[in-house]
């Protein structure tokens, strides 16, 4: 029992209670530190020194009034001392499908919304594993020992109350909240705890005199609707008394799957576009490759100095998950947009409309039913696996000129042609490595801040 | 200037000098049709410095000139008027044209900003005007519409001899004729890649001629192509690049053979295609004395029918986009088409021909790559 009142301060009857919503404490932060304990108890944060935001924060440094979503510069205001670490978003990938493979081995009920939070049902793993506090503490354990990281774990019989007893669980705790206690439970918190309450809702709400979710509950719907709008009012009324008709939807298909990347300085060379884009391209096609899909669209987003952001799209006449098909489509959507005097800030490549690749109908190509390239990907995929250089992407096809599409490409290079870049080179340029302790490679094969640097030889 | 020409003859003209015009022309004056009159009659034409067009046609010219209008404008005018002689004049900077009791004024354009028309090349040689428009219909079904791979949006005209070959393709089928013409010169070699938007359009609207002379480019530094029929002549920039090596797509040997009378085949496809959703194939499958096609698996729905075929060799199943199996089946030509394999995930050819016995019809032939699923 801790300050808080541990786990069990709303009681400990967790019979109508089998929706668990589990969420990584400070992920990226969290991750970085377990590859790297010299990072322990500090103040650190994840993201881009330049131009990015905080994407997490360590609780040393969120003590300092640090947030994630702030801008980088604002926090290194608040603390000058504090530690920033280049995102490694493959990493962070890589640790969250671990964690959700523990978490599918407790059920297969399982719906992740995102890197690092999932909701799971347990009601049919009960007799398996126990009640939901049992499985709850299962969870954290194996989470702990397995993967090495915290997890906060939130048990309530509806999805949205688990979501809000994670929050109130977090660091590394658990927070049931009996069937029975649900309503005492939410009536205590002010409504900013409320699924879907930001500020401009809050201070409508605040207008009308309602602070906290027990005023929400008891507050007449009508005079909420006239403030709100019906649906709102309806929505937000509902929740106040618990209400969520959710249920747990295991989602197992990935909607898109794409790469971003901020430049350090607005670029207008159109040739370094392209290569970004290029080797994005790569990227998409091997993540589609690991998740076993296809993408039958795709989109490439470039970002304006002045904040303007292009997206075009375009659906792709036969679905792949071969970079060399992405890449004509790509090219020619890059072509069509105008770069202004005053260059590019982002670009990025995305790859969606995605179908299970498993029996899926493909339009094949005549002279090369496409295995031939996929071969090679796939092969350059085996490469990277094993030297660890997600930063390797074939250096001809980076410098090679349009290659008419129903040649094959002879200039293909072999694997050996492939050299990893090294990491130092790309941290330099992008002037965003600081002053981490201790070198680890996997650190700069992050898509977004990252995209390796073509070798022009 | 001043003339007087026929109603028809005036329409038909603008209407196909200005087939091609822009909507949005780059610069205003190429929205025009420009007209000179002349004692050999007017000659209509107009550009978008892809392509170009001039028309020829009889006309009582009574005071020669030049005059550039809006070709949009002029084709509708042209086409609505009653069915009697039309008088042009010019008076200043308007145009007035005067028809029975009608009579209509048209702001001109500045002739002077209007650029001058590539020279037609010299004549390669000459073709039946509807075997050409045939032959061309038959390949620009499998060329290209992505604008993307400007590449395959053309249609490759190869002249060897007295041998005239197109062929198109858009990556998933390929479709190669081979017509006998009428060289200029004995032993003429050229080549040329034209858009199969153009050249579909070209063929068809010079079928009123009997014959059509092309002209493809013949030495460095000619980028355009030529046809001309019929007092109409149009010439097209050529599309860059180097056209793949696709003729060595066909196989040189296939294992199975099938031969099914067409119209039975496009009926069938076309109605088990219906249940066949977006990118989703029909399969057929080839034995002894028949093709059974099916469409739709798992919870969908479903179609199958079975045909009679003349089959030899191993059974083959395969799977095609319906419509590239449909786009064949309207461009064989035939009553009896052929089937040729080495193996179901291999491309198939398809040929037409005149009798269930009879030979083949090789100057047709159309190569299909099937579907195949992703592992």
């Amino acid at each position: 029992m801790d300050e808080r009142g541990g786990p069990w301060r709303w009681g400990e009857d967790d019979s109508g209670t089998p929706i668990l919503h589990v969420d990584m404490d400070a992920f990226f932060a969290s991750v970085e530190v377990a590859a790297r304990p010299g990072l322990r108890g500090r103040a650190m944060v994840v993201g881009g020194r330049e131009r990015g935001v905080v994407l997490a924060a360590t609780y040393e440094a969120r003590a300092f009034g640090i947030r994630s979503g702030m801008p980088m510069a604002t926090a290194i205001a608040r603390l000058p001392s504090v530690i920033v670490v280049p995102p490694d978003h493959e990493s962070y990938r890589r640790v969250s499908r671990q964690v959700m493979a523990v978490l599918a081995e407790i059920t297969p009920q399982l719906q992740q919304v995102s890197v690092d939070e999932a909701f799971l049902d347990v009601s049919g793993a009960r007799r398996r594993l126990g009640s939901p506090a049992r499985i709850g503490t299962l969870v954290r354990e194996r989470v702990r020992r397995e993967v090495g990281l915290p997890i906060s774990v939130g048990i309530a019989s509806t999805m949205f109350v688990a979501k809000v007893a994670s929050t109130r669980a977090k660091p590394d705790g658990m927070l049931l909240v009996p069937e029975h206690a649900t309503v005492d439970f939410l009536h205590a918190l002010p409504v900013a705890a409320l699924w879907g309450v930001g500020e401009s809702t809050a201070s409508r709400l605040a207008d009308l005199g309602i602070r906290t979710v027990a005023e929400l509950a008891t507050a007449p719907r009508s005079s909420l609707a006239a403030r709100l709008g019906p649906a709102a009012a309806h929505r937000l009324h509902d929740l106040a008394w618990g209400r969520d008709p959710r249920v747990v939807t295991p989602e197992r298909t990935e909607r898109s799957v794409s790469a971003e990347h901020t430049f350090p300085v607005d670029v207008t060379d159109r040739a370094e576009l392209a290569r970004t884009a290029l080797a994005q391209t790569h990227t998409c096609a091997r993540r589609l490759r690991e998740a076993g899909m296809l993408a039958r669209g795709v989109t490439l987003k470039v970002r304006l100095a002045d904040f303007t952001t292009l997206t075009r799209s375009r659906r792709l006449d036969v679905p792949t998950d071969v970079a060399a098909a992405l890449h004509g489509t790509v090219r020619a959507l890059l072509a069509a947009v105008d770069v202004p005097a005053t260059g590019v800030r982002l670009i990025g490549v995305r790859a969606d409309d995605l179908v299970v690749a498993a029996g899926t109908p493909v339009q094949a190509t005549l002279g090369d039913d496409g295995d031939d390239r996929r071969a090679l990907e796939v092969a350059v995929d085996a490469v990277d696996r094993r030297f660890g250089g997600g930063a390797a992407v074939a250096a001809s096809l980076l410098q090679a000129p349009p290659v008419p599409a129903t040649q094959p490409t002879p200039s293909d290079p072999a694997v050996g042609a492939r050299e990893p870049v090294p990491d130092r080179s790309r941290g330099d340029r992008t002037g965003r490595r600081a002053d981490e302790p201790g070198p680890r490679s996997g650190l700069r094969r992050d898509s977004t801040t990252a995209t390796p640097k073509p070798r022009i030889s | 200037m001043k003339f007087t020409v026929e109603r028809d003859v005036l329409a038909e003209a603008v209407t196909w000098t200005a087939r091609s015009l822009p909507s949005r022309p780059s610069i205003p004056v190429l929205a025009g049709v420009r007209i000179e009159a002349s004692a050999e009659g007017l000659a209509l034409s107009s550009f978008d410095y892809e392509v170009s067009a001039v028309s020829e046609i009889t006309a009582d010219v009574a005071e020669p000139g030049s005059l550039l209008v809006s070709g949009r404008l002029l084709a509708e005018i042209s086409r609505a008027l009653p069915a009697r002689p039309v008088e042009v004049t010019v008076e200043g900077t308007r145009a007035v044209l005067t028809c029975g009791s009608s009579r209509f004024t048209l702001l001109t354009m500045p002739i002077e900003d209007y650029p001058s028309l590539p020279a037609l090349p010299p004549a390669s040689g000459t073709i039946d005007a509807h075997a050409f428009a045939e032959a061309v219909g038959q390949v620009t079904v499998a060329a290209s519409r992505d604008e993307t791979l400007p590449l395959l949006t053309g249609v490759r005209i190869e002249i060897e001899d007295d041998l005239l070959t197109l062929l198109a393709t858009d990556r998933y089928r390929l479709a190669m004729r081979e017509v006998s013409w009428n060289p200029a010169t004995r032993g003429i070699s050229a080549t040329a890649l034209v858009r199969a938007r153009t050249l579909s359009e070209v063929a068809k609207s010079l079928t009123s001629a009997g014959s059509i002379s092309l002209s493809l480019p013949t030495g460095q530094g000619s980028d355009i192509v030529g046809f001309e029929a019929g007092g109409r002549r149009t010439t097209s920039l050529l599309v860059d690049g180097d056209y793949p090596p696709v003729r060595r797509l066909f196989p040189e040997v296939t294992t199975s053979h099938a031969v099914v009378t067409t119209s039975s085949l496009i009926e069938a496809a076309r109605r088990v295609a219906l249940v066949a959703e977006r990118n989703t194939p029909i399969r057929l499958e080839f034995s002894e004395g028949q093709v059974v096609l099916e469409a739709g698996q798992g919870e969908d729905a479903q179609a199958s029918e079975a045909i009679e075929a003349s089959f030899e060799g191993e059974a083959v199943t395969t799977a095609y986009n319906p419509g590239y199996l449909l786009d064949a089946l309207g461009a064989v030509g035939k009553e009896f088409t052929r089937l040729s394999f080495t193996h179901g995930t291999k491309p198939s050819v398809i040929t037409g021909q005149t009798a269930l016995d009879s030979t083949t019809d090789e100057g047709f032939r159309y190569l299909i790559q099937p579907i195949r699923f992703a592992g």
